[in-house]
C-alpha cells in the first residue's frame, strides 16, 4: 500500500498538475488578471445564474400556422376525392379568404365527399377545429375555427420550444434557460455567450426542407413575370446559389417534405470537395422519396428550403436507399449550420427574434461577492479543523483539498460544462466527501494506533480498511449522479456534471495523493511514532 | 503537539437502546412533513411559478442600484424577488411572485407590477418604466416530473448497488433513510413557507449525496463487525459499530458545519434558503444514518449470519454432497 515506485510518483504528480493549470486561465479571468493570449485558454462556463448570458425573444408568426394548415387541408381533400370509390371530380379549388373551397363536378357526390372529409376534420383534441359549410348544394367551404387555429398554435409552439432546445443542446452550450411565454412566444436566454449571431442564425432557420417537383410546361415570361401556372408555384433561388435572383415554377402539390429525417450530416463531395449535407430518411419518409424519384425519373425536381430553392436536379435514377445528398453551394460553416437544424427537426412554425439582450446573473454580484467571502471562511475554518485534529496528517488532507478543487475546476474548463448554483451544491458534496474520506482514513489510523499496531502497520491498515468505505461511498454517488444526469434535466444535470468529475477528483486526491504523501514522508523520516 | 480529540476513544453510547422512541418520532416527522406539504403546500419560487416582471431604466446612472433594489423589493410582500441587469447596466429586469390566484387577473397583475414601480420611483425619480408583464416560470412544467423521475431512476440504481455491495436490507435501510431525509428538508419548507426555488432543488440533491455517504459509513462498519463477530447480538453490534465510526462521524458533520455556518450568517440572503436545507439535511442524514438506517437492519432480519459466505452453510454443503454422489 505505502509502495510508491518512481513511475508511479511522476505520473500522479503529472495528472494532477495537468488538471490544476487547466483551472488556472478561469482562475484569473475571475480575479480579472490577463490571461496570454499565447497559451490555450480553456474557461469554466458560468451559468445564467452567476454571470448572465444572452436574451433573445423569439416569436412565430400566427398567420403561417393557419397557412400550413390550410394547404395540409388542401393536400388531404384532394387525396381524399381522388382516391375515393368511384373518384370524386373537384374543381374551382381555392385557399383565398383562409378558406379552403371547392366545387364538386358532380351534386350528387356531397353526401359521400362530406362522409370523407368529416373524418379528417377532426384533430387528437375534441376541440371542433373545423367548419364544413355547404354552399349552393355544390360547393364545399372547409373554414378554420379559432378554437382550432389556437390548438394547433398551441401544438405548434410546444413542439418548436423542444426543436428550439434540441438545436441549442446541439451548439453545445449548457443549461440554457427556454420558456414558452404568452401564445405566441419563447424565451431563450444562453449563459455567457458574448456572441448570439451563431445562435440568431440557428433558430432564425426553419430548416423546412421540401422537395417539389419542376413545373416543365410554365413558360418562362410567366414565370419572370411571377405569374403561376395552376397548380403551381413560384420559387426564388437563395442567395448564393448559381440561380440566384431567377426563379422556377414547381407544383404546389405533390412533393414531399423533409420532416422524417433520422440524421443529417455535414460532408464533402469526394467528386467535387463541395459542402454537402447528407440527409436519411427515416422508413417512411425513405418509403415516400423513394415512390417520388421512381415516378419521376428524368425529371427535375427542386430542393426547397424555407421557401427558398437550393438548386433543382434532374432524377437520374430511383433513390431507394433513404438517403439523399442536398448541394445548395455551401460553405464548411453554413453546411453545419443546416445539418444541425435539420438534425433537430424543421421548426413547425417560423420564428422571429424581436428582442435581443444581455443580462446580468440571477443572483447579482453583490450576492456572488458575499457568497464567496463566506465560502472563503467556511474553508479556512475547515482547514484549521483539520490541521488541528490530524496535525501533519491534516496539511496533507489540506493539500489534496486544494488540489481536488483546482482539478474539478480544470476538468470542468477542458470539458466545457457549465457551473452553475446547483453546481456549487455538487462542489461543496465532493468537497465534503473528500475531506470525509481523509477523516474516515485518519480515524482509522488513531484506531489502529490504539490497538498497538505498529506506525507504517497502523497506517498501511487505516488507508486498506477505510478505503473499502470510501470506495463504497463515492461509487454509490458516482451511480446516483450517472443517473441524475441521464435523466435529469437543466440545475439536475449541472449537480450531476459536478458531482460526477467531483467524486473522481475527490477519491484520487483525498486517498490517492494523500497516502502518497504519507508515504513519502514515512520513507524519509521513519518515525517510531505519529501525533494523529 | 496535542491534537484535537473530540471523541474519547472507546465509547461505549447505547444508541439502539431508544430506537424505538426515534424510529416513532422519525415517522411522525415524515408523516407531518407530508402533511405539512398537502396542507400547506410549497411557496414555490419566481423560477417554478413564474410572476410579474417590471422592467426599468435609470436614466440619470451608469449602474442600476440592485443590491438596495432586491432589499426594498423583498419588503413589498411577494417574496425573494428577481433582480437582475437587463439589456444595459442601467438597466434592470424585477421580478416578483404573485399571490395565489392572481395570474388569472390580468389587472390584479398589473396593479402588483405598479407597486414594485412605486416602491422604486420612491427612491429613483430617474427611474422609467420600459415594461409590466405577466411572466411564466423558468423551469416549464415537465422540469417536476422529469427532475423527480431522475431522482427515482437514481435511488433504484443505488439501491441495486448497495443491495449487491451488501444485502438487499442494507438497500432499503439506505432508501428509507434518503426518504427520511429528503421528507423532513421538504416539510420544513412546507412548514416555514421558505421560498422553495430551484436552489432548494440543489440543496435537497446534495442531501441526498451526503445522506447516501453517511449510511454508506455507517454499513461498512457493520458489515465489518458481522463478519467479525459471528455470536454478537445484533442491537449490540449496531452499537458497536456506530460507536466505532463516532469520532469520524462527528469529525466529519463538524467540519461540514463549520464550512456551512459562515454561509448562512455571513452568506448572501438569496442563497440563505439552500444553507439552511443543506444544514438542516445534513443533522438529518446523520441522524438518520444511526436511527433509521441501523435498526432497520434488525427489523428486516438481518443476522450475524447474513455474511457468512454462502457455499459455507451446511445446507449447501450437503446439497454438494448429494449432487457430487449423484
Amino acid at each position: 500500500m505505502l509502495d510508491f515506485p518512481l513511475w508511479k510518483k511522476l505520473s500522479l504528480w503529472a495528472t494532477t498538475l495537468a488538471a490544476s493549470l487547466l483551472a488556472l486561465p478561469s482562475l484569473a479571468n475571475v480575479a480579472g488578471i490577463d490571461w496570454p493570449s499565447a497559451l490555450p485558454d480553456p474557461q469554466v462556463n458560468l451559468g445564467l445564474d452567476l454571470a448572465g448570458g444572452s436574451h433573445l425573444l423569439l416569436e412565430a408568426k400566427a398567420a403561417d400556422v393557419r397557412a400550413q394548415r390550410l394547404e395540409n387541408m388542401e393536400e388531404t381533400v384532394r387525396q381524399l376525392m381522388r382516391n375515393a370509390e368511384p373518384r370524386i371530380r373537384i374543381g374551382d379549388v381555392s385557399t383565398a379568404g383562409g378558406q379552403l373551397s371547392f366545387i364538386l363536378e358532380n351534386a350528387a357526390d356531397i353526401d359521400r365527399a362530406r362522409g370523407l372529409i368529416e373524418p379528417a376534420m377532426q384533430g387528437a383534441t375534441t376541440v371542433r377545429e373545423w367548419e364544413l359549410n355547404v354552399v349552393d348544394g355544390q360547393r364545399i367551404v372547409l373554414s378554420q375555427t379559432d378554437a382550432g387555429v389556437n390548438q394547433a398554435i398551441d401544438d405548434a409552439m410546444d413542439s418548436a420550444t423542444e426543436v428550439v432546445r434540441r438545436r441549442i443542446d446541439e451548439l453545445g452550450t449548457r443549461e440554457p434557460t427556454i420558456i414558452r411565454q404568452g401564445a405566441t412566444r419563447i424565451v431563450v436566454q444562453v449563459p455567457g455567450l458574448q456572441d448570439p449571431q451563431g445562435l440568431k442564425d440557428l433558430l432564425g432557420k426553419t430548416a423546412q426542407l421540401e422537395f417539389k417537383l419542376v413545373d416543365l410546361n410554365a413558360l418562362q415570361t410567366n414565370i419572370d413575370a411571377g405569374i403561376a401556372p395552376a397548380g403551381s408555384q413560384i420559387v426564388q433561388y437563395a442567395p448564393g446559389t448559381p440561380g440566384a435572383g431567377s426563379a422556377i415554377a414547381v407544383k404546389r402539390l405533390g412533393g414531399i417534405r423533409g420532416d422524417n429525417l433520422t440524421g443529417a450530416q455535414a460532408e464533402r463531395d469526394p467528386q467535387n470537395g463541395q459542402a454537402v449535407v447528407t440527409i436519411a430518411f427515416d422508413a417512411q419518409g425513405g418509403a415516400k422519396f423513394a415512390k417520388l424519384t421512381t415516378e419521376n425519373v428524368g425529371k427535375p425536381f427542386a430542393i426547397i428550403l424555407d421557401g427558398q430553392v437550393l438548386s433543382a436536379p434532374g432524377i437520374n435514377e430511383p433513390i431507394l436507399g433513404g438517403r439523399a445528398q442536398i448541394s445548395g453551394s455551401f460553405t464548411a460553416e453554413s453546411a453545419n449550420t443546416l445539418a444541425i437544424a435539420l438534425r433537430s427537426g424543421a421548426l413547425p412554425v417560423p420564428l422571429a427574434v424581436v428582442e435581443e439582450r444581455t443580462v446580468g446573473p440571477d443572483l447579482g454580484a453583490d450576492s456572488i461577492r458575499k457568497g464567496l467571502i463566506a465560502m472563503g471562511i467556511g474553508s479556512l475554518a475547515v482547514i484549521v479543523l483539520m490541521i488541528v485534529s490530524y496535525g501533519r496528517f491534516g496539511v496533507y488532507a489540506t493539500v489534496a483539498l486544494v488540489f481536488n478543487v483546482l482539478m474539478l475546476l480544470g476538468l470542468m474548463a477542458l470539458f466545457g460544462f457549465t457551473l452553475s448554483l446547483p453546481g456549487i451544491a455538487g462542489f461543496v458534496i465532493t468537497i465534503g466527501a473528500a475531506v470525509d474520506a481523509n477523516v474516515l482514513i485518519n480515524e482509522r489510523i488513531r484506531e489502529e494506533r490504539a490497538r498497538g499496531r505498529k506506525v507504517v502497520a497502523a497506517v498501511e491498515t487505516g488507508y486498506k480498511e477505510a478505503s473499502r468505505a470510501i470506495f463504497d461511498a463515492n461509487l454509490t454517488n458516482l451511480i446516483s449522479a450517472v443517473a441524475l444526469g441521464m435523466f435529469g434535466t437543466g440545475p439536475v444535470r449541472g449537480f450531476a456534471v459536478v458531482l460526477f468529475i467531483g467524486i473522481i477528483t475527490s477519491v484520487f486526491t483525498g486517498v490517492t495523493l494523500t497516502r502518497m504523501f504519507v508515504a513519502g514522508w514515512l520513507r524519509k523520516a521513519r518515525p517510531n511514532d505519529i501525533t494523529i | 503537539m496535542k491534537l484535537l480529540k473530540l471523541v474519547p476513544d472507546n465509547t461505549n453510547i447505547q444508541f439502539l437502546k431508544l430506537r424505538i422512541p426515534f424510529f416513532v418520532l422519525s415517522i411522525v416527522l415524515i408523516v407531518g412533513s407530508w402533511i405539512a406539504v398537502a396542507v400547506n403546500g410549497l411557496a414555490f419560487g419566481v423560477d417554478f411559478a413564474g410572476g410579474q416582471e417590471v422592467r426599468m431604466t435609470f436614466t440619470q446612472q451608469t449602474a442600476a442600484p440592485i443590491p438596495s433594489l432586491r432589499e426594498k423589493i423583498a419588503t413589498l410582500g411577494y417574496g425573494e424577488p428577481v433582480v437582475q441587469e437587463f439589456g444595459a447596466p442601467n438597466q434592470v429586469s424585477i421580478r416578483v411572485k404573485l399571490p395565489d390566484g392572481v395570474e388569472e387577473s390580468p389587472d390584479a397583475a398589473k396593479k402588483i407590477g405598479e407597486q414594485v414601480i412605486g416602491a422604486v420611483k420612491a427612491d429613483y425619480a430617474d427611474a422609467r418604466v420600459d415594461g409590466n408583464d405577466t411572466v411564466s416560470g423558468k423551469v416549464a412544467g415537465e422540469f417536476r416530473n422529469q427532475a423527480i423521475l431522475a431522482l427515482l431512476a437514481a435511488m433504484a440504481a443505488v439501491s441495486v448497488y448497495i443491495w449487491v455491495r451488501f444485502e438487499w436490507q442494507f438497500g432499503v435501510g439506505a432508501m428509507f433513510a434518503l426518504v427520511h431525509d429528503v421528507s423532513i428538508t421538504v416539510g420544513l419548507f412546507a412548514l416555514t413557507q421558505w421560498e422553495f426555488s430551484l436552489q432548494i432543488v440543489a440543496a435537497i440533491l446534495a442531501i441526498i449525496g451526503y445522506s447516501l455517504n453517511d449510511t454508506i459509513v455507517v454499513y461498512d462498519r457493520i458489515r465489518e463487525n458481522l463478519k467479525k463477530f459471528r455470536k454478537m447480538e445484533m442491537g449490540a453490534l449496531l452499537d458497536l459499530s456506530v460507536n466505532e465510526t463516532l469520532a469520524r462521524t462527528v469529525m466529519t458533520s463538524l467540519t461540514l458545519f463549520v464550512a456551512l455556518i459562515p454561509l448562512l450568517f455571513f452568506g448572501p440572503p438569496s442563497l440563505f434558503g439552500m444553507v439552511a436545507a443543506i444544514t438542516v439535511g445534513l443533522f438529518v442524514g446523520t441522524y438518520s444514518s444511526i436511527y433509521m438506517a441501523g435498526p432497520l437492519l434488525i427489523w428486516m432480519g438481518v443476522t450475524t449470519s447474513s455474511f457468512v459466505p454462502a457455499a459455507e452453510t451446511a445446507l449447501e454443503k450437503q446439497e454438494k454432497l448429494a449432487k457430487g454422489q449423484g
